[in-house]
């Protein structure tokens, strides 16, 4: 499953997850400079830097790219800043990766960081009556969370799964995150901590939901030919999808309060979600049963439930079989969030698509310690954002 | 003194007559349905059409699902920051005619034990807050009572 469309994972690097109260900026050099002491290169190496864009953390946010080389020592390296809410990350791997598979540059460095408020995201301030993520908040109060209590209703409205296997899914996250140093919650979560935790958006509970962290990941990417200079094991990206959804969007989705009308065109068959794997699946000339493990974004428990589904694990509905069955567990047939996913990290919006990368880079190579999924060969990331962005990355060794 | 009671959207749903209903517009070329309101361009990536009718939305549909606010949600939402909170709920509502799912909060008093994917509901009018010159309106959903 080899393609000439591969690139090579040659360093990845991670500043832990937490709320450190510093800027940004010290957590993504951080994670640059390890990255960089991973594929045993030196800052001078890299030809081309891509950063993912924080909107929490003023203009320097803004321009990520910038930022990091700045802050790295101007080189007169060539750079992009990439803005795409949660799939910010996976943005600024594919505007790398479209450099290298051009042959405009060699290496590239990929860094995205954050320094994230307390409690719910909201919108940035002013009066925007145009704008859906002010008019959520304004006139229905609709947080990110509410949208995740929609999605968890259905799933048991519909398939029959229970608050007891949304609370399976934190148990399970919060023990691969015991394993993992650079997760911010390592602490084992019982079934009844999870019930004993207040509601936040029915019938999600704050242990359902992920918190909003500090955190930083960066990679570096290299061609094939370079990585054969440098490594004899390589492991390599074979798809970035980034694709947007399709008219009419048929799913109530983050930050819209009304979906597109479908009585002129008939809806996909695929959902949204599901269409990122897909075109990730194609790209990559695989499918859903080659895959070893999956990184995918638990913002809630049930939402790891539908991304099971939207992967094509299973069939719809039969996400809580596997759960309970523990095929999603480390030792089981397709571990699912090895890392502890966002449960155990929570959310540091531009670094987190990087740090699944990162996750499934350690794994491809063996060395993920205690959280060792074995003898991995093929993982998959699945992420989403507000205003149709999202991603899907698939690494392989 | 009775106060001015304003829309807290100009022209997302009714304000005068008997039949209170949600407002959107409808592509004139290829019939597509928008809300919010859209006026100028259309979203179908096959249709180049720029003239939108005014439609009332139906007035029933059917929840898709619902969900409620356990936390007092930050600005712009408005609340007193003093009283004590009370969660509302968050309900999706399917328009069949429409073909789109479109969200409101639940009427004073809908709880989520009230609720069911599948169950019958209503738009209708309802109070977002006030503050000392103006009553905010906005839409809310409710249960359909069954007649006896």
């Amino acid at each position: 499953m080899s393609t000439d469309r591969e690139i090579v994972v040659l360093g990845a690097g991670m500043h832990p997850w937490g709320k450190w109260g510093r800027n940004f900026v010290e957590y993504g050099v951080k994670a640059a400079q390890d990255a960089l002491k991973d594929a045993g290169l030196a800052w001078q190496d890299i030809q081309f830097v891509a950063g993912a864009d924080t909107i929490r953390n003023g203009y320097p946010g803004f321009v990520a790219g910038a930022t990091f080389a700045q802050a790295l020592g101007w080189t007169g390296v060539r750079i992009s800043s990439s803005y795409a809410a949660c799939a910010s990350g996976s943005h600024a791997i594919a505007s790398a990766r479209a450099q290298i598979l051009a042959g405009l540059c060699d290496v590239a460095l990929v860094v995205g960081a954050d320094a994230a408020p307390k409690g719910f995201f909201a919108p940035v301030g002013g009066d925007r009556p145009d704008d859906p993520d002010w008019v959520r908040f304004h006139v229905l109060g609709a947080t990110n969370p509410a949208y995740f209590g929609l999605y968890a209703r259905r799933r048991i409205d519909l398939y029959g799964a229970s608050v007891e296997d949304f609370a399976r899914v934190k148990v399970k996250n919060a023990r691969n995150g015991l394993a993992n140093p650079n997760a911010r919650y390592r602490k084992a979560f019982t079934m009844e901590d999870v019930a004993a935790s207040p509601i936040v958006c029915d019938p999600l509970r704050l242990m359902d939901i992920c918190a909003t962290s500090d955190g930083a990941a960066a990679v570096v990417l290299c061609s094939k030919e370079f990585a054969a200079r440098h490594t004899t094991s390589p492991v390599r990206i074979s798809a970035v999808s980034t694709v947007t959804p399709t008219f009419p969007s048929a799913l109530i989705e983050l930050p819209d309060i009304a979906t597109d009308s479908s009585v002129a065109v008939a809806p996909h068959d695929l959902s949204f979600r599901a269409s990122l794997a897909h075109a990730a699946y194609q790209e990559a000339g695989i499918g859903p049963e080659d895959l070893s493990l999956a990184e995918v974004y638990d913002l809630s428990t049930a939402l790891e439930l539908d991304w099971i589904e939207d992967l094509g694990i299973c069939a719809r509905g039969e996400a809580e079989k596997l759960l309970r069955d523990g095929a999603t567990e480390i030792t089981g047939r397709i571990p699912v969030n090895a890392s502890g996913g966002l449960g155990s990290f929570g959310e540091a919006v531009p670094a987190q698509a990087i740090a699944q990368v990162c996750e499934l880079t350690w794994q491809l190579r063996g060395e993920a310690g205690e959280r060792q999924v074995s003898g991995a060969t093929v993982g998959i990331t699945a992420n989403q954002g507000l205003f149709g962005h999202g991603s899907s990355i698939i690494v392989t060794r | 003194m009775t106060k001015d009671h304003k829309p807290v959207v100009p022209g997302w749903f009714t304000t005068s007559g008997e039949d209170f209903s949600l407002l959107g517009t409808r592509c004139t070329a290829c019939g597509t349905v928008f809300f919010p309101r859209q006026e100028t361009f259309c979203s179908n990536p096959a249709c180049a059409g720029t003239e939108f009718a005014e439609v009332p939305l139906s007035r029933r549909g059917t929840v898709w699902s619902y969900t409620n606010a356990g936390y007092r949600p930050p600005a712009p939402f408005v609340s007193d920051p003093d009283a004590e909170w009370q969660p509302f709920t968050i309900i999706a509502v399917r328009l069949e005619a429409e073909g789109l799912i479109v969200l409101g909060q639940g009427a004073p008093g809908v709880g989520v034990d009230d609720l069911k994917v599948g169950v019958e509901v209503e738009i209708v009018p309802g109070v977002l807050y006030e503050n000392d010159e103006h009553v905010y309106t906005t839409w809310n959903v409710r249960p359909v009572e069954v007649k006896a």
